[in-house]
């Protein structure tokens, strides 16, 4: 399939639903790069998760990460929740607080590509951020312990349940 | 207090009062937030998101007084029930056509709702009528709080408050005002207006935001950037620029008086004529006549009308508003009939009052 824009081969094919009606682009690489970052453009970042994904995957390809390269990072697992960071792309939504740290090479530029700047400035809750953190792992906790009771490993359950006790009662 | 008590009240943001409540409806303010120890709801199971729920009514609830306050189960709500609270604003549509275990919390005067299960585990909402930015923060600001205090918010030093989806993480905040622009759609300005608001990157939406039409000519304006600056500042930048949109909508008005006088006066009439009198009528229909006889009535051309009147109007006028306040089921074709009829109703008593002075 040709390109919309010249006579190359067409190896990027886009839907745009931002309008009333889905339309269909079939770009090369290089009008590709260009539909998908506008240099013109003078706003801080895309509207919708959707577009700055397609952006962020467009730079990626730019950078010549090969086809292989890219799979891999698609397999990215985060070791709290069990996400993969392909199941992050086709949805556009995280799966647990942790995804911010596990991805973070892959979100990091993601994030300031969306909100042109990287650091938090503003409201903080009154408890400490390291609450947060221990919480966190709560949710890996559970999970395993799920698991654990659907693999009919009661001893590393009752284990796991403990140690999940142990940290709920500790933030009171 | 009950669902169906809604539909004898005037819900706070439909007050028409509130400064410059001629152009501005309201002021709106949206937090999102998640629980540290829970999985993001696209990956929470479903006995997740039970336990979620519950954590969050018990916190929500400390909020304020019992009869004060209003749970509501989304889940177990019926379609018409949900969809009376989307036309009011008070859930988004994708909380009222999800699936899985959800709830939203509302007060008595509508100012606040809180829903559990959105997108994110927590989405808070103030809304106040008119320009009125400043005071929903303080009441938005207190809830969190209040929130807060019970149970451990996901938060990392370095980005913020965590979200479901990055486009919110940081502030969470989502800042809007919603605006009506008869006047600049009238005069073909309005797609300038836009333009110029994405440059600084604020959203431009429609009457119910995310993905929808801008019906009746209102817009709502927001911030798209929640990360690297702080609330006041977001607040500060959406509050600094409604002033000059509510500047150019005023000159648009102006010169269609000046220029076109009787072309306008005649719109506002025959909007108000087709409202007063038809037999039958969509809702399409009727929010664009309302948003006519709306600015007729801001530049005095209908005297015998109030705006909280019209405000209301749009409202009851939508397909669940209709259907509870004249408590029957109906398809689209009887819901014309009968949206017909509820104007003729309310608008003649308006015009009869006009008439005794």
């Amino acid at each position: 399939m040709k390109c919309q824009r010249c006579q190359r081969e067409a190896t990027y094919h886009i839907t745009e639903l931002t309008g009333s009606e889905p339309v269909e682009l079939h770009l090369c690489p290089q009008h590709a790069q260009e539909y998908l970052n506008p240099a013109s453009s003078a706003a801080v970042g895309p509207a919708t998760m959707a577009t700055a994904l397609a952006q962020h995957m467009a730079q990626q390809m730019g950078l010549g990460q090969a086809a292989q390269e890219l799979e891999q990072l698609d397999q990215q697992t985060c070791p709290v929740c069990g996400i993969t960071f392909h199941e992050f792309r086709s949805r556009g939504r995280l799966g647990c607080p942790h995804d911010y740290i596990a991805f973070e090479k892959q979100l990091d530029p993601l994030i300031l590509n969306i909100h042109g700047e990287g650091t938090h400035v503003g409201k903080v809750p009154k408890r400490s951020a390291r609450g947060s953190e221990r919480r966190i792992q709560l949710i890996r906790l559970r999970r395993e312990m799920t698991e654990a009771v659907a693999e009919e490993d009661y001893e590393r359950a009752s284990r796991l349940r403990d140690e999940i006790r142990r940290i709920e009662e500790s933030e009171v | 207090m009950e669902l169906d008590d809604l539909t004898r009240r005037r819900g706070e943001w439909l007050r028409g009062s509130g400064p410059e409540s001629d152009i501005v409806i309201s002021s709106r303010i949206r937090l999102a937030r998640n629980l540290a120890d829970y999985p993001f709801i696209t990956k929470a199971t479903d006995q997740d998101r039970s336990r979620i729920e519950k954590i969050l009514r018990e916190a929500v609830m400390g909020i304020d007084q019992p009869d004060r306050l209003m749970y509501l189960d989304v889940e177990r709500l019926p379609t018409l029930d949900r969809q009376f609270l989307v036309e009011r604003h008070l859930i988004s549509r994708e909380h009222a056509e999800s699936h899985g275990a959800r709830a939203v919390a509302i007060d008595v005067d509508e100012t606040y709702s809180i829903m559990i299960n959105e997108e994110d585990h927590l989405r808070i909402q103030v809304m106040h009528s008119g320009l009125d930015l400043q005071s929903t923060w303080d009441q938005i600001n207190r809830i969190d709080d209040i929130i807060e205090q019970r149970v451990t918010y996901a938060f990392h030093p370095r980005l913020g408050y965590l979200t479901a989806c990055p486009t919110n993480v940081g502030t969470g905040i989502r800042v809007s005002v919603m605006l009506h622009l008869p006047g600049l759609v009238l005069a073909r300005q309005i797609e300038k207006v836009f333009r110029s608001l994405q440059k600084i990157s604020l959203a431009v939406r429609g009457l119910y935001g995310e993905g929808s039409q801008a019906m009746g000519d209102f817009y709502q304006i927001s911030n798209q950037v929640t990360l690297g600056r702080s609330e006041q500042d977001i607040i500060k930048q959406v509050g600094d620029i409604v002033p000059v949109i509510i500047n150019y909508e005023r000159q648009a008005r102006e010169f269609l008086v000046r220029e076109s006088h009787e072309n306008l006066h005649d719109r506002v009439s025959r909007a108000y004529g087709i409202l007063r009198t038809a037999q039958t009528i969509s809702s399409e229909e009727t929010m664009s006549l309302l948003s006519s006889v709306r600015m007729g009535v801001n530049l005095g051309l209908i005297e015998d009308l109030e705006i909280p009147t019209v405000n209301e109007l749009f409202i009851q006028t939508q397909p669940a508003h209709l259907q509870k306040i004249t408590g029957t089921e109906l398809d689209s074709a009887d819901r014309n009939i009968e949206r017909a009829r509820f104007l003729r109703q309310h608008l003649s008593k308006q015009s009869s009052k006009g008439n005794n002075n």
